[in-house]
């Protein structure tokens, strides 16, 4: 994989840039690895990280480090479609401990591994600020929330559907 | 009937476009605060007694009048979005469901601090709200109440919504700043105090969303009048984020007059608990402030109805009170177990410790390890004294309130709860088997005539 923005993606690079200080164009860091997570197969690789230092200006080390503060950076491969169920308090009061281990037995992985397919990831995250439709979880960059276990059936079978209609 | 300033109008068909929320009196606020001068907007919202929404409750005039103000220097507003404490979700309605009630105040509060360049750093996790965000910013650019020179009075405001990415750390505002610097989010030394070198060393108000919020109501009725709403220093309305094992979860408005027990079992709020089982436990005010058994809830230990106002709620201090914090109010069941649920708690601040502080650092996963072995049957009863002792040697001790997050639920639980845990050490079979129940939890105190 060649890595390297779209000039469509630079220009919103720069665009991003342009709403910090002179200067202090390193705040944009956060937003760049977002995009280039989401562009360069949903995780980042060294050489993608090398790359938005490079767009930055600043030296890797800076990214790395950053990256692998935040919880929502990928460091390594993930499936297609990540399942991250919430395990904290109010999740847990409502079940969420019922709903991972349905997804554990369904998909045939534990916590943190992904099919061999490549399709699903399951990970467990900490409180995503949907307590009042738990249990719930993040998939892409949607909230599923009052979640059963038909609900993950349906989840499941959508998601595959997706991926044959994408391939 | 309850008083509602914010969400008075979140049940409009499309009040979340521009169009609609303008018809409903929308960006009133503005066209009033650009009559005033930015020190009588700051004035107004000294006199209103709103108290920062976000958990700590500092008065937000007062933080405003902190702002230094050095000349050529540029001064920020920072819209703090990262809403992560567990059980509260009442930014996340107010952004998704009226974008614009935001983006009035931050117009109204970036004229009154005088902020060029306002930001909301909102949590990564919020992705689709961005996008609402952004819609809502580029409404009003259009039609002009963003941009420069704004409806000709010389002020230029941009609004920039920045995205972070996963760290409940963030939501402590050195963090903030640090992570829209671009670094990883470890709190700063304070002093000095981002009023005076906040982000990019310059002076920075950070507020909360729903803090921000009130703004829009406070100008358009008068600091007077809002503070006029509500108790004593619980002035105008509060959002709570009720959840837990209750009817009717969501984000209620309520002016912190209601008592406790009308909020958890009216049908106007919460509806009861779930499943028609009994009430055993409350977290008020977000997961970091202390868990109260069903008899102190109710009522203060002195035997008085506990309302929910912010002095209500922490009234018996540590010992038998808890804290309005930031209004996420979870509710547990006579099924839950506490121990269970304290060690999901436990994990949950080890995990978002930054790792800056060694008492955090290392007491966070100390106390998750504890935990566990006490809720899966392999604990000894010495390890709840030393539960006790870790978590008074993280309180106070740390460089931002995260690591006394991390302490006073454990605390808490202890506290109120010790016979829980030692059943759990006493019985290591049946503690898998069963939980404790309800056991004494709900039982009317016992209050001790006033003595002289």
């Amino acid at each position: 994989m060649t890595i390297k923005f779209s000039e469509e993606k630079l220009n919103a690079v720069k665009e991003l840039i342009a709403r910090y200080p002179e200067g202090k164009q390193k705040s944009a860091l956060l937003p760049l690895l977002h995009m280039a997570q989401d562009e360069f197969g949903g995780w980042l690789d060294v050489p993608v990280m090398d790359y938005v230092a490079e767009l930055l200006s600043i030296e890797p080390i800076e990214v790395y480090e950053v990256a692998t503060f935040y919880s929502m950076f990928n460091m390594k491969p993930v499936g297609k479609y990540m399942f991250e169920v919430c395990q904290t308090g109010p999740c847990m009061v409502n079940g969420s401990d019922d709903i991972i281990d349905y997804i554990k037995n369904k998909l045939g992985i534990t916590v943190g591994q992904t099919t061999p397919d490549g399709m699903f990831t399951l990970k467990t995250v900490e409180c995503l600020g949907a307590c009042g439709y738990a249990p719930m979880m993040q998939l892409g960059k949607t909230y599923r929330e009052h979640l059963t276990k038909e609900k993950i059936d349906r989840i499941i079978d959508e998601c595959r559907k997706n991926a044959s209609v994408n391939n | 009937m309850a008083i509602k300033l914010l969400l008075e109008n979140a049940h409009i068909e499309g009040i979340r476009s521009y169009d609609v929320y303008r018809k409903h009196g929308g960006y009133r606020s503005v066209e009033k605060a650009f009559k005033m001068t930015p020190d009588e907007i700051v004035e107004e919202v000294k006199k209103s007694g709103l108290r920062g929404r976000g958990g700590a409750g500092f008065p937000t005039g007062l933080k405003w009048s902190f702002l230094a103000k050095p000349e050529g220097v540029p001064r920020h507003l920072v819209c703090n979005a990262d809403e992560s404490e567990p059980g509260t979700f009442k930014d996340r309605y107010l952004m998704e469901f009226l974008p614009h009630l935001l983006i009035e105040g931050l117009i109204v509060s970036s004229f009154a601090l005088n902020s060029n360049h306002t930001y909301i750093y909102i949590r990564g996790e919020y992705a689709w709200i961005v996008d609402i965000l952004d819609q809502a910013i580029a409404e009003a650019k259009n039609n002009g109440w963003l941009g420069k020179n704004i409806l000709g009075t010389g002020f230029d405001c941009e609004i920039y919504v920045h995205r972070g990415a996963g760290a409940y750390i963030c939501g402590e505002e050195t963090a903030l700043i640090e992570s829209l610097e671009g670094k990883r989010g470890n709190p700063r030394i304070k002093p000095p105090f981002p009023a005076v070198q906040g982000v990019w060393m310059r002076p920075t108000v950070v507020n909360n969303v729903e803090t921000l919020a009130a703004v829009v109501p406070i100008i358009n009725n008068g600091g007077e009048a809002y503070s006029k709403i509500g108790i004593g220093k619980s002035t105008g309305t509060k959002l709570l984020s009720a959840c837990g094992n209750i009817n009717k979860p969501g984000i209620y408005e309520i002016d912190m007059t209601c008592s406790v027990e009308e909020f958890i079992y009216s049908d106007e709020y919460c509806g009861g608990i779930a499943k028609g089982k009994k009430l055993k436990a409350c977290i008020p005010g977000g997961s970091s402030v202390p868990i109260l058994p069903a008899n102190l809830l109710l009522k203060t230990a002195k035997g008085e109805t506990r309302i929910m106002s912010y002095e209500s709620l922490a009234d018996g201090g540590f010992a038998t009170g808890s804290m309005m914090g930031s209004g996420g109010f979870e509710v547990l069941d006579e099924d839950q177990c506490v121990v269970r649920h304290t060690m999901s708690l436990a994990r949950f601040y080890n995990h978002e410790s930054c790792g800056q502080c060694s008492p955090c650092r290392e007491g966070t996963g100390w106390m998750y390890k504890i935990l566990k072995n006490l809720e899966y049957g392999k604990g000894k009863m010495s390890d709840i004294d030393l539960l006790w002792d870790i978590q008074r040697k993280i309180e106070g001790n740390t460089i931002c309130p995260l690591g006394d997050a991390a302490a006073w639920p454990v605390a808490a639980a202890i506290r109120h709860f010790r016979d829980e845990f030692e059943w759990h050490v006493l019985n290591p079979d049946e503690s898998q088997k069963r939980n404790y129940g309800l056991a004494h939890y709900a039982d009317p105190i016992h209050v001790p005539a006033a003595v002289g």
